[in-house]
């Protein structure tokens, strides 16, 4: 799809800097929001003429909480279950520009699952970093019912309510380097 | 294919060992019953270190199953307390449990009408929890006492037919294992 005002960045294939990036996740549990996020990321921002395509993934395996059982459970057959299904992917070829504003539309597979997804928020113009490489980047969220995607752990609290939100916020802070 | 078959009732004349034994019967060669958990100690994380050899049988034998079929009696609505017992000696350390990502199936025996229902249910719980893939098949036999033949195996064709699909289940998901991993 056209990126219809303006493009994303300049022409060229600009890779994920997994290291200085984040691929999150926040969920309302109990009295506040429970946060975690994904160590081994990677995505590619392709961009050619007036069209761009983001693809990223991550690896369930590296779910990072703090929290070793957590960790666990969050990899068992229970949550995201990382055996059968170890990456979260998103793609994405409808990238819409509105001055800093960014809203790409694509599709989020989670558990195996695919959904449409629209993930919004700002993009940090062109910039040159101390060692000459172009930078770019991109402060994004999106949230989800994890029910739709079998993620459907719960457990009820004394009330009956229960204790882990359906919506998830899964946020990313994607800095791209231009390869 | 190996399938260990836990009976959480200790009993000699166990419904839920007979449960167990028919499912070995349904499936020659592929089920077998284990029968330690009578020796397996109260957990205690202090004897985490040196763990009392009934311990250590359970982790070798739920290692080196391939899936696992659980016959469950209900104590006093829920999972008996030394199968529970038993279950959080095998999930420990939690991240590298045998139990993890394996397949497993509950069934249940008792002797009132709702076939130990509540307790499955809790077991169900507790081993997605421990990291298990738990199976939805499910399988209540009630009025157990009218269920089995005299060698204490169930007699219900019917009930044997669905016992049989259970197994199957988990070959079935013992199978998709194996290929998800090729």
């Amino acid at each position: 799809m056209t990126a219809t005002m303006e493009t994303i960045a300049p022409a060229g294939t600009w890779q994920l800097d997994p290291v200085h990036s984040t691929v999150a996740f926040e969920v309302d549990y109990l009295a506040g929001t429970f946060k975690g996020d994904f160590r081994d990321i990677a995505a590619t921002l392709a961009v050619e003429g007036d069209t761009a395509r983001l693809e990223g993934v991550a690896k369930v395996a590296s779910v990072d909480v703090k929290d070793e059982n957590l960790a666990a459970h969050l990899q068992s057959p229970d949550f995201f279950d990382a055996e059968r299904h170890p990456e979260l992917r998103f793609a994405a070829e409808n990238v819409a520009l509105d001055g800093d504003s960014v809203t790409i539309r694509g599709e989020i597979t989670i558990k195996g699952v695919t959904k449409p997804a629209a993930i919004a928020g700002t993009v940090a113009p062109p910039m040159t970093d101390p060692y000459g490489k172009e930078r770019i980047g991109l402060k994004v969220a999106t949230t989800v019912d994890r029910t739709d995607f079998g993620v459907s752990w719960n457990a009820p609290l004394p009330s009956g309510d229960p204790a882990l939100s359906n919506d998830v916020t899964i946020v990313g802070d994607l800095h791209f380097v231009k390869a | 294919m190996r399938i260990l078959g836990i009976s959480g009732s200790l009993r000699r004349d166990s419904y839920n060992a007979g449960l167990v034994r028919t499912a070995a019967r349904l499936a020659p060669g592929e089920v077998e019953l284990w029968d330690g958990l009578k020796g397996i100690p109260a957990y205690d994380e202090d004897d985490e270190r040196n763990p009392a050899p009934a311990v250590v049988e359970l982790r070798s034998a739920l290692a080196g199953a391939d899936g696992v079929l659980f016959a469950t009696p209900e104590y006093n609505s829920s999972v008996p307390g030394h199968l529970k017992n038993a279950l959080d000696w095998a999930s420990r350390p939690l991240a590298t449990n045998p139990l993890r990502n394996k397949p497993v199936a509950v069934v249940g025996a008792s002797t009132g009408v709702f076939g130990a229902v509540w307790a499955q249910a809790e077991l169900r719980k507790v081993l997605a929890a421990i990291g298990a893939r738990v199976l939805e098949d499910e399988l209540a036999v009630g009025q157990a006492a009218t269920r089995f033949d005299e060698q204490g195996l169930l007699a219900d064709n019917e009930l044997r037919e669905r016992l049989a699909g259970v197994v199957e289940s988990v070959i079935d998901a013992v199978d998709e294992r194996v290929a998800v991993a090729a």
